[in-house]
C-alpha cells in the first residue's frame, strides 16, 4: 500500500490535535508515515503509533530552532526522497503553510492549502475547501506532481487505530539557504489554561460591544463555565481588549467549534470567514438588525453586560 | 546605492459584494467589483515607511492579473509607490499558486530587488502561501508574516507573532517579506497622490517578454484542478427572542436542550 507522508506538529514530543486528525485522513488513502523534527521527536512515536503511523521518521539538530522554516523543508523533503509517498499532508498553521508551499515549490508539485476535508479518489486525493468565507466549498486535487496538502484542526475525528510506529532516524543536510533568516529571540506565548481556540469543542467570543479589556472578565468567565476557549473580534483587538493570537476571522483563527458564542459582535464577513463552519450558533447582541442574527441558531437581542452573566450564573447552577 | 523594493499587490473581488465562480470554475473576476487587496495595502505602507527610513529608495508594485488589476497598481502608486509592472496575458487565466509564484519570480528578477514585500495573503485565495514560493524559487531569505518590519545596514528585522511564540527575526537583503494586517494602518492616497499616480510609468509586460512557456501557466498549466463548487447552502436563521430579562435563562436552557450543559 502506498506510504502518505505527515509532517507532525508537536510541542516537545506532546503531539498537537490537528496531527491526530492528520492521522484518520491520511489512513483513507495510504499508510501513514510520519515525519517529526526538534527537541522531543522520538517521544511522538508513541501517539503516532496508537493512531496509526506505521513509522516515525525523527530527526533533530540546531538548526530546526534557530532559523525559519527553511531548515524544516530541507527535512521534509529529506523525507520525501526516501519514503516517496502518494501525497504529503501537513497543519493548515501559518509555519506549516510555508513549509508545504516550498516544497510544493521544490518537487514541482501541486498545492492545496486548508482542506476540510479528505477522500480518496481515482485521480488521487481529492480535497474539500471552502472559499470566500465558507459561502462556497468546492472539491479539488493536486493534478501535477505529489499532491501536498495542509488540513485545517477539527477537519476530521480522531481515531485510536493501532500499528506499529517504528522510530527511523532520519539524515538530514542542510542547504546553504537553510540559515538564512536567523531566529535571534523566541517569546513563548504564556497559556491561559483554557482549551486551544482551533481546537476547542466551545469557543466564547467578544466583540467591540465588551467595551473595555476589563470587561473581558465576564466573556472569560461565562467560557470557563462552558471549559471553551475565548476569542476576539478584530475590532476588540486592534482597541486592545484582547491579544491578537484570540482574533477569529480572515486574519486571525479560523475555528469549527460545536457551539460558537458570539457576544457583542456585529458579524463582519471577515469575522464571519473564521467561524461560520461552526455547528451551532449562539448571539447576543442589542441590534436586531446585527447581520451576525442571520447565522444563529439561537439569538438574544439584548445588552450582553446582563445577558452573559445570567447565562453564566445559570450554566453554573444547571452544572451544580 | 538605491534600496530596490518590489511590493507584490493582487487585484481580487471585492469581499462586501458577491463573490462567485465562473462556469470554468475560476474565481469569477469579469463580473465583480474588484480593488487592491486590503491585505496588500500594509505591504504598500511597510514599503513606504522603509523608503522613507533608507537615503535612497525606489518602490516598484507589481501585479499579475487582468487588464482591470490596473487599479490596483493605480491606488498602490496613489498611496506613493514610484512605479509599476503589470503582468498580463491572456494565456495567464486561471493560473494556480504555483504558476503565480513562477511568474510573479521572473518578473521580480527582471525588475530588479534587493527587498520584495508582500502582503499576508491574498483576500479571495486566503492561502497565504506566495511570499514562502518567492522565497523558494527567488533562493534568498522569507522573513514572513512579521507585525513589524525595519531594514538597516542591508539586514531586514521583524517580529514575528506565530501560535506557539513571538519571535524576533534577521536576515540579510535581497530577501522576501510578508507583512501582516497588525504592522500599522495603511495610508489613504492624498489628492496630490492621486494625481500623481497618473503620471508614474505603468510597464506591461507578457508572457514572452518573461520567457515563460504557456504549459506552465493558465487552467491547461495549473498543477491543481477543481473538480466542483457549490454554493453552501444558507443557514437557516434560528430562534431569535428578545431579552425582557430572562434572556440569559432561556439561552442556557437552549443550551441544556442542546446538551451543551
Ligand atoms: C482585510 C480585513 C481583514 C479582517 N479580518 C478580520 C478578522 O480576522 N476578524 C474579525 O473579527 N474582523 C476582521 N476584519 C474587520 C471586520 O470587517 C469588522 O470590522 C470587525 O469584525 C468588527 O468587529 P465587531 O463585530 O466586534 O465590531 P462592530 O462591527 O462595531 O460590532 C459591534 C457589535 O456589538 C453590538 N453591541 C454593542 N454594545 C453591546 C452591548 N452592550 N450588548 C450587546 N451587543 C452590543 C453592536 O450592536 C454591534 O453589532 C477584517 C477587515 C478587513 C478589511
Ligand atoms: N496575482 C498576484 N499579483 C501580485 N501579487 C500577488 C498575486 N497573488 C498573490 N500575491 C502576493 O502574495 C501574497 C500572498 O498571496 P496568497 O499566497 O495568494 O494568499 C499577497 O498578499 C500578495 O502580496
Amino acid at each position: 500500500m502506498a506510504e502518505v507522508l505527515v509532517y507532525v506538529d508537536h510541542v516537545d514530543g506532546a503531539v498537537r490535535k490537528p496531527t491526530l486528525e492528520l492521522l484518520t485522513l491520511a489512513r483513507r488513502i495510504g499508510e501513514p508515515v510520519a515525519l517529526a523534527l526538534g527537541a522531543g521527536a522520538e517521544a511522538t512515536a508513541a501517539t503516532l503509533g496508537e493512531h496509526g503511523a506505521v513509522r516515525v521518521l525523527t530527526a533533530d539538530a540546531p538548526e530546526f530552532a534557530d532559523y525559519l522554516v527553511v531548515p524544516k523543508v530541507d527535512a521534509l523533503k529529506a523525507a520525501y526522497d526516501s519514503v516517496s509517498p502518494a501525497a504529503v499532508l501537513l497543519p493548515s498553521s501559518g509555519e506549516a503553510k510555508e513549509i508545504a508551499a516550498r516544497l510544493a515549490v521544490r518537487i514541482g508539485s501541486g498545492l492545496i492549502t486548508d482542506a476540510v476535508d479528505l477522500e480518496a479518489g481515482a485521480d488521487g486525493p481529492v480535497a474539500t475547501q471552502s472559499a470566500f468565507a465558507a459561502a462556497y466549498t468546492t472539491k479539488s486535487r493536486v493534478s501535477k506532481g505529489t499532491p501536498v496538502i495542509t488540513v485545517k484542526p477539527n477537519s476530521a475525528p480522531v481515531e485510536p487505530s493501532a500499528a506499529a510506529g517504528t522510530v527511523e532516524p532520519l539524515a538530514v543536510s542542510f542547504g546553504n539557504t537553510a540559515t538564512g533568516t536567523k531566529v535571534v529571540s523566541r517569546e513563548p506565548r504564556e497559556s491561559s489554561g483554557r482549551p486551544e481556540l482551533t481546537e476547542a469543542a466551545i469557543v466564547v467570543s467578544g466583540g467591540r460591544g465588551v467595551n473595555g479589556a476589563e470587561n473581558f472578565a465576564i466573556i472569560e468567565a461565562l467560557a470557563d463555565s462552558l471549559g471553551a476557549a475565548v476569542g476576539a473580534s478584530r475590532a476588540a483587538v486592534d482597541a486592545g481588549w484582547y491579544p491578537h493570537s484570540n482574533q477569529v476571522g480572515q486574519t486571525g483563527k479560523s475555528v469549527s467549534p460545536q457551539l460558537y458564542i458570539a457576544s457583542g459582535i456585529s458579524g463582519a464577513i471577515q469575522h464571519r470567514a473564521g467561524m461560520q463552519t461552526s455547528k451551532t450558533i449562539v448571539a447576543i447582541n442589542k441590534d436586531a438588525e446585527a447581520p451576525i442574527f442571520d447565522l444563529v441558531d439561537f439569538g438574544i437581542v439584548g445588552d450582553l453586560f446582563t445577558v452573559v452573566p445570567q447565562l453564566t450564573d445559570e450554566v453554573k447552577t444547571r452544572k451544580g | 546605492m538605491s534600496l530596490r523594493i518590489v511590493v507584490c499587490v493582487k487585484y481580487v473581488p471585492d469581499a462586501a459584494g458577491d463573490r462567485s465562480f465562473a462556469d470554468d470554475l475560476t474565481v469569477d473576476r469579469e463580473d465583480a467589483d474588484g480593488l487592491l487587496s486590503e491585505l496588500d495595502e500594509y505591504a504598500v505602507e511597510q514599503a513606504l515607511q522603509i523608503a522613507d527610513d533608507a537615503d535612497d529608495a525606489e518602490i516598484t508594485v507589481l501585479t499579475v492579473g487582468p487588464e482591470d488589476a490596473k487599479d490596483a497598481l493605480r491606488k498602490a502608486l496613489s498611496m506613493g509607490a514610484d512605479k509599476a509592472v503589470h503582468v498580463e496575458d491572456d494565456d495567464l487565466h486561471g493560473t494556480d499558486a504555483v504558476g503565480t509564484s513562477l511568474v510573479l519570480a521572473k518578473a521580480i528578477e527582471k525588475t530588479g530587488y534587493d527587498l520584495v514585500v508582500c502582503g499576508m495573503a491574498s483576500t479571495d485565495g486566503t492561502m497565504g502561501v506566495l511570499p514562502a514560493m518567492l522565497a523558494e524559487r527567488l533562493g534568498v531569505p522569507q522573513v514572513t508574516l512579521l507585525s513589524e518590519v525595519s531594514v538597516e545596514d542591508g539586514t531586514v528585522k521583524g517580529r514575528r507573532d506565530g501560535d506557539a511564540a513571538t519571535e524576533r527575526l534577521e536576515a540579510r537583503l535581497p530577501a522576501v517579506v510578508s507583512v501582516t494586517d497588525q504592522s500599522g494602518e495603511a495610508r489613504y492616497p492624498s489628492f496630490k497622490g492621486i494625481m500623481a499616480a497618473k503620471k508614474k510609468p505603468v510597464e506591461s509586460l507578457d508572457l514572452g517578454d518573461l520567457d515563460i512557456d504557456t504549459d506552465e501557466v493558465g487552467l491547461e498549466g495549473a498543477w491543481t484542478a477543481v473538480d466542483a463548487v457549490a454554493e453552501r447552502p444558507a443557514r437557516t436563521q434560528g430562534t431569535i427572542v428578545k431579552d425582557e430579562g430572562e434572556g440569559g435563562k432561556q439561552l442556557a436552557a437552549y443550551l441544556a436542550e442542546q446538551k451543551f450543559v
